[in-house]
C-alpha cells in the first residue's frame, strides 16, 4: 500500500510523524510550570531539530557528490576535524584571547577555517587520488581516528591538569545543545538552503557521475566544491551544538533512499530532514522523560547506525 | 626487492645486529628519561631502587608489548589473508575490552589473572565472529576486510560504551582504551611476559600460519588441519590482545605498521620477517613511548594517542601505495 | 562539422593519443577501430570534453569544445561511455528525462515530455519505462541510456562500445537503431567498435588507431583490407565482399 503513494503524500505522513514527536517532546510528563517548560523545551526542541536538519543534508548532499552511499562527513570524521581545529587555534591563540571574543564572531571565524581545511583535504582526497570508493571510504576512517587522536594530543599539551574538560566534548550530548549559537547556527543553515534550493536540479543529474553531469552541460568540480562549502558548513553547525556524531546521518539518508520513492533532491532530502528529526526528538523525549535515562540517545544511535553501516558494506560487497 | 632463495639464519645478519644495537640504545635512553635524573655510572641507592622499580619494569613492559603486538598483528594479517588488519580492526581488541567491562561489572573481586583469562575468551569469540564475517563477504576486495572489521569493532565498542555509560564506568573504559604506560610499576606488568611465550610460539608455528594464509584448500592439500591452525592462530593473538589491554591498554595500529614496513622490506616468509617484525616492534615502540613522554615533559600523553597519530598517517601512506589509483 | 587539430594526451610519460588530427563533415556514422590501447577510448573522451588534452583543440560546429560553455555544448554534442555505474535508483524514464536537462534545467515542459516520449518510442522502450534500471537486462539498460542521449536531442551522439556485453540480436538492433539516427534525424554519430565486422557493415567511414596515432582514415571498402589489418592488428585476415560489404574471416 506504502509503495503506491506519491512522494509528495509520503512527505505529509511524514511531517505528521514529526509534528506528534514534538508535541510528545513538550508536553510529556511537565512537571514544572509551563511558563518554565514551554521556553525551555522549545529551546531544545529548536537545537534538535536544527541538528537533524545539518546532518541530514549534509550526509545526502556528500554521498551524492561522492556517487557512493556508504560514506558520509560523519564517518569521514569531518566533526573530529572541527574540534581538532578548535583545539588548535585554543593552542596557538591562547585561551584567554579565546574566551574574550564575541562568541558568535568566533564561531564564524571557525566555520571559515572549516570550510577551507574541509575543501583541501577533499580536494586531496577525491580529486588527486583516484582511488576505488572502498579505499577512500578507509582512509576517510583512518582520518577520522586520526583527527580523533590529534585532538587528544593537542589537549593534554594545552593543559595536563584541565584536559578532561575537553574530553566531554568528544561524547556527543543530544541533551545540552550549546544553545548560544543556535541564532547564528539557524542562520549560517537558512543560507545554506538558499543557496542548495537554486542547485536541486542540478544535484540530481550530479548523481549519475561525473562525465553524465558534464554531458548534461553542468561544470562538476565547481558544482561539488560548493557543495562542499555548503557541507563544510553543515558540519560545523551541528558539531558545535551536540558534538561529534558518526553514523546517524548515515542511517538516515539510506533510510530516506528506501522510503522516498523517487531519485529527486527536491523529495529525498526533505525525508532524510524529516526522519532525522523524528528519531532525535522522539527518541530523545521518550529516553529523557519515559526511561530517565537522559544523554545515552546518541549511545544507542551509533550502536545502531554502527550496525547499519556494516549490514551495508557486507551486501555491498556482495553485488 | 631481491629475495635470496638460500636460507641465511637472520639472526647472525649485519643488518639484523645493528637492529638490535639500535634497540639497546632506545631502551637505555628509556630507562633514562625520567622526573629524577639518573647516571647510569653514578648510580646512588635511591637511582637504582628507581630504576628498579619503574624504569626497567617500564622499559621491559614498552618492549614486551611492542614485540607482542606486531606479532599478533602479522599473524592475523596472515589468517585473514589481508594486509590491513590487526587486533585492533578486527574486534578482537574491544571484544577484549567489553569482557574487562563485563568482568568488572559482575565479578569485581576476580584476580588479574581471571580477568585476563576471559578476557582472552571474549577477544577469542569477536575474532572468530570477524572470520565469519569475513566468509559472509564473496567478494573480498583488499579493502573491503579491514572496512568490515573496524566496523565491527566499532559496534563492539559501542556496546562497552553503553555498558560502561549505564553502569558508570565510563572512567575505568577511558583508562583502558588509552593504552599507557606510567603505572607500569614493578609487579603490575609481569603478566605481559606471557605475551612473549605467545609470540614465541608464533614463530614455531609460523610456517603453518603463512600456509593457512593460502587458504583452507591449500593448507587440506598439504595435509594440515585448517581449522585447528586457524583456531590456534587466533588463540595467540586474543591472547596477546587480552594481556596487553588489562596491562597498558589499547595501543592502535603498530599492529599493523610493523608488519607492513617488514613485508615491504623482506617479502612475507614468515620465519624470516618474525624476527624483525618482533625488533622493529619493540623499537618503535619504545620510540613512541618515548616521544610520550617527551613531548609535554614533565607530564606524559598517552603512548596510545601518540600511536594513534603516527599510526593513523602510517595507515593512510599504506592504504594509498598499496593500492593502486584508477584512471581516469 | 568536427574539427580535430594536434591533439595529444599521455599518463605521465606514456602516451596514449599522439597528434591526432582529422575532419568530419555531414550526418553519418563514424566508426574509431584498433586494437587495445590504441587510445580510441581516450580520443573520443578527448572530443567530447570529458577529458582534457595536453595539446591541441576540438572544435564542433565552431565551437572549441574545452573553452565554451558547458550547457551551451551539451545541447550540441552528446556522450555516452562504456561504465555507468549509477548509485541512485531509477527508472528508465527518470533516465531518459536526464537527456533534456540541457534544456529544461529540471523542469520538464510539453515539448520535453514530447521528446522523451519519442526517444522510448525509437528505443522500443515504452513497456518498461516504470521499470527500475537495476532490474533489466544488460541489453535493456544500454538501450535506456541510448534513448537518454538521443533524448539530449543533439547533432553529433559519441558512443564507447556500445555493443559491449550485448549478444548479437542486440547488437544489431542497437546498429540498425543508429543507423537510423544518423539516416532519418540527420545525425553525426561517432562510435568505438571492437568489431570490425560491424564497422564495415555499419559504417560510412572508419578511423583506424594505433599507439595513440591515427593511422588510417576513409570507407569501409578502403580501410578493411588485408594489407592494413595485418598492419593494425597483426593478424592475417581473408577479406569478402559479402552483400556489397567487406567481411573479415579472422578467426583461424
Amino acid at each position: 500500500m506504502f509503495k503506491s503513494l506519491s512522494p509528495a503524500t509520503r512527505l505529509g505522513l511524514l511531517l505528521v510523524g514529526v509534528l506528534l514527536a514534538c508535541l510528545l517532546f513538550m508536553t510529556l510528563n511537565v512537571r514544572a510550570g509551563w511558563a518554565f517548560t514551554l521556553p525551555f523545551r522549545g529551546e531544545k526542541l529548536l537545537g534538535l531539530l536544527l541538528v537533524a536538519y545539518c546532518i541530514a543534508v549534509s550526509t545526502v548532499l556528500f554521498q551524492t557528490i561522492t556517487h557512493n552511499r556508504i560514506l558520509s562527513p560523519g564517518i569521514m570524521g569531518f566533526d573530529f576535524l572541527y574540534l581538532l581545529l578548535q583545539s588548535l587555534m585554543v593552542y596557538s591563540l591562547g585561551s584567554i584571547f579565546f574566551s574574550q571574543i564575541n562568541p558568535s564572531l568566533k564561531w564564524l571565524g571557525e566555520v571559515f577555517i572549516m570550510v577551507g581545511a574541509m575543501c583541501l583535504l577533499y580536494y586531496w582526497l577525491f580529486i588527486r587520488q583516484q582511488r576505488h570508493l572502498h579505499i577512500l571510504v578507509l582512509v576517510g576512517i583512518i582520518l577520522g581516528t586520526l583527527f580523533r587522536s590529534l585532538n587528544a594530543m593537542i589537549a593534554r599539551l594545552m593543559d595536563p591538569v584541565e584536559f578532561d574538560l575537553l574530553q566531554d566534548v568528544m561524547f556527543a550530548s543530544f541533551n545540552q545543545i550549546d544553545s548560544t549559537l543556535l541564532g547564528v547556527s539557524a542562520f549560517l543553515a537558512l543560507l545554506v538552503t538558499l543557496f542548495g534550493w537554486r542547485y536541486r536540479h542540478a544535484l540530481d543529474v550530479l548523481a549519475l557521475g561525473n562525465d553524465q553531469a558534464v554531458n548534461l552541460g553542468l561544470n562538476p568540480r565547481r558544482l561539488m566544491m560548493l557543495i562542499l562549502i555548503a557541507i563544510a558548513v553543515l558540519v560545523s553547525v551541528s558539531t558545535a551544538l551536540v558534538g561529534p556524531v558518526t553514523f546517524f546521518g548515515l542511517l538516515v539518508a539510506n533510510l530516506a533512499y528506501q522510503l522516498a520513492g523517487t531519485h529527486r533532491h527536491v523529495y529525498v532530502v526533505p525525508m532524510a530532514v524529516g526522519l532525522a528529526a523524528m528519531i532525535l526528538i522522539a527518541g530523545q523525549a521518550v529516553l529523557e522523560h519515559v526511561l530517565s535515562f537522559a544523554t545515552g540517545l546518541s549511545v544507542i544511535i551509533e550502536f545502531i547506525g554502527g550496525l547499519f553501516f556494516l549490514i551495508l558494506v557486507i551486501r555491498q560487497g556482495r553485488r | 626487492m631481491t629475495r635470496s632463495t638460500v636460507h641465511t639464519n637472520p639472526f647472525y645478519s649485519l643488518r639484523w645486529l645493528s637492529g638490535v644495537a639500535l634497540l639497546a640504545l632506545l631502551a637505555m635512553l628509556s630507562m633514562m628519561v625520567g622526573v629524577m635524573d639518573l647516571s647510569l655510572t653514578h648510580l646512588t641507592d635511591e637511582a637504582t631502587q628507581v630504576l628498579l622499580i619503574s624504569r626497567i619494569p617500564r622499559t621491559l613492559a614498552v618492549m614486551l608489548t611492542g614485540i607482542s603486538l606486531a606479532v599478533a598483528g602479522m599473524v592475523m594479517q596472515m589468517l585473514a589473508r589481508n594486509r590491513f588488519v590487526e587486533p585492533s580492526t578486527t574486534g578482537t581488541l574491544e571484544s577484549a575490552l567489553l569482557g574487562m567491562l563485563v568482568m568488572t561489572l559482575f565479578a569485581p573481586g576476580l584476580g588479574v589473572l581471571s580477568k585476563t583469562l576471559i578476557a582472552t575468551a571474549f577477544a577469542m569469540v569477536g575474532s572468530l565472529i570477524f572470520m565469519l564475517l569475513l566468509r559472509s563477504i564473496p567478494l573480498r576486495s583488499t579493502v573491503m576486510v579491514p572496512l568490515v572489521g573496524i566496523m565491527f569493532s566499532s559496534v563492539v565498542a559501542a556496546v562497552a560504551t553503553f555498558i560502561a555509560y549505564r553502569f558508570n564506568l565510563l572512567q575505568s573504559l577511558a583508562n583502558w582504551t588509552n593504552g599507557d604506560f606510567s603505572v607500569l610499576l614493578r609487579g603490575r606488568y609481569e603478566l605481559l611476559w606471557v605475551t612473549l611465550i605467545c609470540a614465541v610460539l608464533a614463530y614455531l608455528y609460523a610456517d603453518r600460519f603463512t600456509l593457512a594464509g593460502m587458504g583452507r584448500s591449500f593448507t587440506t592439500n598439504l595435509g594440515m588441519n585448517y581449522a585447528l591452525v586457524l583456531f590456534t592462530g587466533l588463540l595467540l593473538v586474543s591472547m596477546i590482545a587480552a594481556i596487553t589491554v588489562t596491562t597498558a591498554g589499547v595501543v592502535p595500529f603498530l599492529g599493523l605498521v610493523v608488519p607492513n614496513v617488514v613485508s615491504l622490506m623482506m617479502g612475507d616468509n614468515l620465519r624470516r620477517s618474525l624476527p624483525w617484525v618482533a625488533l622493529l616492534g619493540a623499537g618503535f615502540m619504545l620510540f613512541c613511548d618515548l616521544l610520550s613522554r617527551l613531548l609535554r615533559y614533565p607530564y606524559e600523553v598517552p603512548v596510545g594517542t601518540v600511536m594513534g597519530v603516527i599510526g593513523s598517517v602510517f595507515f593512510i601512506y599504506l592504504l594509498l601505495k598499496r593500492t593502486q589509483p584508477s584512471h581516469v | 562539422m568536427i574539427e580535430v587539430a594536434g591533439l595529444n594526451k599521455a599518463y605521465q610519460t606514456q602516451k596514449v593519443v599522439d597528434q591526432v588530427s582529422f575532419q568530419l563533415k555531414g550526418a553519418g556514422v563514424t566508426a574509431i577501430i584498433g586494437p587495445n590501447g590504441a587510445g580510441k577510448s581516450t580520443l573520443l573522451g578527448l572530443i567530447s570534453r570529458l577529458q582534457r588534452p595536453d595539446e591541441g583543440w576540438v572544435r564542433v560546429d565552431e565551437l572549441d569544445v574545452h573553452h565554451c560553455a558547458g550547457d551551451r555544448l551539451a545541447q550540441t554534442l552528446a556522450i555516452l561511455r562504456q561504465e555507468n555505474q549509477i548509485s541512485t535508483r531509477l527508472t528508465v524514464e527518470d533516465l531518459v528525462s536526464f537527456g533534456r536537462y540541457p534544456y529544461s534545467k529540471g523542469r520538464i515542459n510539453e515539448q520535453d515530455q514530447f521528446k522523451i516520449e519519442q526517444a522510448l518510442a525509437f528505443l522500443d522502450l515504452l513497456g518498461l519505462r516504470h521499470r527500475y534500471l537495476d532490474e533489466l537486462s544488460g541489453g535493456q539498460r544500454q538501450r535506456a541510456y541510448i534513448a537518454m542521449v538521443l533524448c539530449q536531442d543533439t547533432r553529433y551522439l559519441l558512443l564507447d562500445e556500445p555493443l559491449n556485453n550485448l549478444d548479437m540480436k542486440h547488437a544489431v538492433g542497437i546498429m540498425k537503431l543508429l543507423r537510423r539516427a544518423a539516416d532519418e534525424m540527420g545525425k553525426q554519430v561517432i562510435l568505438v567498435l571492437h568489431d570490425i565486422n560491424f564497422a564495415a557493415s555499419y559504417a560510412d567511414c572508419i578511423l583506424a588507431m594505433k599507439e595513440g596515432q591515427l593511422v588510417y582514415m576513409g570507407s569501409p571498402e578502403a580501410v578493411i583490407t588485408p594489407e592494413i589489418m595485418q598492419d593494425l592488428y597483426d593478424l592475417d585476415m581473408t577479406i569478402q565482399q559479402i552483400q556489397g560489404k567487406p567481411v573479415a574471416f579472422y578467426y583461424r
